[in-house]
């Protein structure tokens, strides 16, 4: 394994970016979230928005710092990793990309610094305008970076010449078949990641006896959040699900782990995916399950892995991956609406609830990565699919430079992981009067004197 | 358009990449100076670029993106031959950016790590920045005088950034913090300087090419205000440091501004010198440029947002107009 540098030039990237989405997860749901504590305490006046609004931007400056950061990762190592990529199919990445950027850098960056320390040196409807713009910002950028990996997965309005893509039509290529889907999909992800950390983290206040009653107000936003955003989150991921089925077929297949095109295919619970045999060992199925997920009819025909020979992702890794996902999901569904009607009409948090909320606190994180790798793993050997391999636009770096600086990066992160975790701890355990939600002014000047 | 069209990205790229050396470099100077201050002059020193320092780095994302977008071969071919340098900056922003936060929501028997963190952070990635702007002028040819040329500017640019920073400091500062930044501002102009006359010296004998076209009639004439003026804003510079007074009576601007006009003038006086190469004596621009279509549908979204950027950019440093004085950025 230590001695292929695309496997390695794989792994590298992919652990960048798997660290990378951990953040922006949190911060375009929690950007929302934010935009309504901030309005709800203009409008009501009431001051546990406002002090809800403190707490979380402190989190929310955290989070966007470890995104900005990782993000400048990313823009290099498409470069570093895939010179080839930007050769051939600079022409589609390039602009989007580009326009990932300009709208990060139009809305984010500039106005985070109104929203996190200019709240006494601007009126109160250009603090709100800061923390909008800042929303839309992240959004936008999400639009922008979800349409290339769209393109990746479902390309279209393009042509080839020589080998390289140019681009017939703008509009199919932002809005390729795979787009609308994926888009909705993050962005509910998102909504649920912040949702359960929102109320995880209030569920670690209450425990420890630091939280007061602004804590249950927003560990239940969290739980309403979690409750409307889950059911619709399954109902996106079925149509995902189909147009997938429509596009990347063999993508499907190894999701589901079908060997061999048939009618009225079962849903395999468990199994392990056998690759050799090609066959799964150890499988439980439920009858015509896949069938009817799939195609919405009992005996409709699934193609299988069989027909892609060479050209299917690796199985396991999807199989399992897109269980996780729909563990989680089923997961959060049952206990935002356990919570939501546990804690209806103002009564008071279960101990067994708080419990389970603070287990699940970053819940999301893990359906996120395991929903990518099903996306991702799922789209090789193509990094565009049907188009170009992932092994033609690999950099030739020596294989033994390539482990080094991942084993740096994998270290890194990994510390600031747990750095981030830390101080998450650190913010929720420290009594409401220490962060000053009861001083009058809670956001002290960070300068003076203008 | 074919013509016309990468010149206009070049000057797109240069002009983000100017822009990130000035902003980003004062606050990475700061983040170089941190251990020499007390704990108190410290959180002053962070809170002084607490607000900025998101929007100042993302100008690095723009200069690259431009090169990915507008240049996608040159791209790939500077930085897989930048590897190794990119990898360590990229991890030593990783490693200010977050220390930033950290440092005080980590609580504090965790502030000191994060302040080495966040000091090593900033070294890191300066002298890496320098390491690859000294590569990518002698054309990324690598052997023994690239690699010396390559050592000097990753001195020079972090020299560069601290004189910065100290000048940044003159401005948001006041008392002992401010009297220290002179002191340090008064240590770092000497590297400075000397840097940027040995690159003046060394680039046009790293290259021909470069020595051809500022040591020949009638573009000596022509291009002498660079060098002049540069000369003029250093004077200035060394003039005001060696009066104090004028300094700790609101003259700091003065110091800041002459170094950013330096910035400046040196950024002109290198386009100057490698236009229209993207990589020197290897790949122009028009070779490299994706195609018209791509690059014009991008530059529509940059005509509309740069200015937007600009504005708003000139509207942030007002509202946080002035000196700093307690930290908040918890």
């Amino acid at each position: 394994m230590l001695d292929d540098p695309v496997l390695l030039a794989r792994i590298q990237f992919a652990a960048n970016i798997s660290f990378h989405i951990l953040f922006p997860a949190i911060s375009m749901g929690l950007a929302w979230l934010l935009l309504y504590f901030r309005w709800r305490g203009l409008r009501s006046g009431q001051r546990v928005w406002d002090q809800a609004y403190a707490y979380w931007v402190k989190i929310f400056a955290l989070t966007f710092a470890m995104g900005v950061v990782s993000g400048i990762t990313m823009s290099f190592q498409f470069g570093t990793n895939w010179p080839g990529f930007m050769e051939k199919a600079g022409n589609v990445a390039g602009p989007l990309l580009g326009y990932e950027v300009l709208s990060a850098f139009f809305l984010e960056a500039s106005f985070l610094g109104i929203m996190l320390f200019g709240r006494d040196r601007v009126s109160p409807r250009m603090h709100l305008t800061a923390t909008l713009l800042v929303a839309v910002g992240t959004t936008l950028s999400a639009f922008w970076i979800l349409s290339l990996n769209s393109w990746m997965q479902t390309p279209a309005g393009y042509r080839l010449e020589n080998g390289v893509v140019m681009v017939e039509s703008w509009r199919a290529v932002i809005f390729n078949p795979s787009f609308p889907y994926r888009l909705v999909h993050m962005l509910l992800a998102s909504f649920l990641t912040c949702a359960f950390l929102v109320a995880g983290v209030s569920a670690w206040r209450l425990r420890s006896g630091v939280g007061g009653p602004g804590t249950i107000k927003v560990m239940r936003t969290g739980l309403l959040l979690a409750a409307v955003a889950a059911p619709l989150q399954v109902f996106t991921g079925d149509l995902h699900g189909l147009n997938t089925l429509e596009h990347q077929p063999a993508k499907v297949a190894a999701m589901e782990a079908v060997w061999e095109t048939q009618r009225g295919v079962p849903f395999t619970l468990v199994a392990w995916p056998d690759e050799e045999a090609r066959r799964n060992r150890l499988a439980v199925e439920i009858p015509y399950a896949a069938s009817l997920i799939l195609t919405h009819d009992a005996q409709g025909e699934v193609r299988g892995l069989n027909e892609f020979p060479g050209e299917h992702p690796p199985v396991a890794a999807v199989f399992w991956s897109f269980r996780v996902m729909l563990g989680i999901g089923t997961l959060m569904l049952l206990v935002s609406w356990w919570g939501a009607w546990q804690t209806r009409a103002g009564r008071a948090p279960a101990p067994a609830l708080l419990l389970a909320l603070s287990w699940m606190t970053f819940s999301g994180w893990v359906a996120v990565l395991a929903g990518w790798y099903v996306s991702e793993i799922g789209r090789q050997p193509w990094i565009v699919q049907g188009v170009l391999r992932v092994a033609d636009v690999a950099a030739d770096h020596p294989p033994a430079t390539v482990a080094t600086t991942l084993f740096g990066y994998v270290l890194l992160y990994l510390l600031l992981l747990a750095a981030y975790i830390g101080a998450l701890r650190h913010l929720a355990l420290k009594p409401a009067a220490s962060l000053g939600e009861h001083s009058p002014d809670h956001y002290p000047n960070a300068m003076s004197g203008a | 358009m074919e013509y016309w069209l990468p010149v206009v990205y070049m000057m797109i790229m240069g002009f983000a990449l100017l822009v990130y050396v000035i902003l980003d470099g004062y606050d990475l100077g700061v983040g170089m100076l941190l251990p020499l201050a007390e704990a108190d002059e410290k959180d002053m020193m962070v809170a002084s670029i607490g607000p900025f320092w998101d929007a100042n780095e993302t100008w690095i994302v723009l200069g690259v993106g431009v090169l990915l977008i507008a240049f996608p071969l040159a791209h790939g071919i500077i930085l897989s031959q930048l590897y190794i340098p990119v990898t360590l900056m990229l991890m030593g922003l990783i490693l200010r950016g977050v220390a930033f936060d950290l440092r005080v929501k980590a609580g504090d028997h965790r502030k000191g790590l994060w302040n080495s963190a966040f000091f090593a952070g900033s070294v890191l990635a300066s002298v890496c920045q320098g390491w690859m702007l000294g590569a990518w002028v002698t054309g990324l040819q690598g052997g023994t005088v690239g690699l010396l040329f390559s050592a000097l500017i990753a001195v020079a640019l972090p020299a560069l950034y601290l004189l910065l920073g100290c000048g940044w400091l003159l401005m948001k500062t006041e008392g002992a913090l401010l009297e220290k930044a002179i002191r340090w501002a008064r240590f770092v102009v000497w590297p400075m300087a000397a840097g940027l006359l040995l690159v003046s010296i060394a680039t046009p004998l790293v290259s021909s090419a470069i020595a051809e076209r500022w040591f020949s009639l009638p573009n000596m004439l022509l291009l002498a205000p660079i060098p002049l003026a540069t000369a003029i804003c250093l004077v200035l510079v060394f003039y005001l440091l060696a009066h104090p007074r004028l300094l700790r009576e609101g003259l700091g601007w003065a110091l800041f501004a002459a170094t950013v006009l330096i910035c400046l003038l040196a950024t002109l006086g290198l386009a100057y010198s490698v236009f229209p190469d993207v990589i020197i004596g290897r790949l122009d621009i028009w070779e490299s440029a994706a195609s018209v279509d791509s690059l014009l549908f991008t530059l529509v979204g940059i005509v509309i947002t740069l200015p937007v950027i600009l504005f708003y950019t000139v509207y942030v440093y007002r509202v946080f107009h002035g000196r700093a004085t307690a930290l908040s950025y918890d």
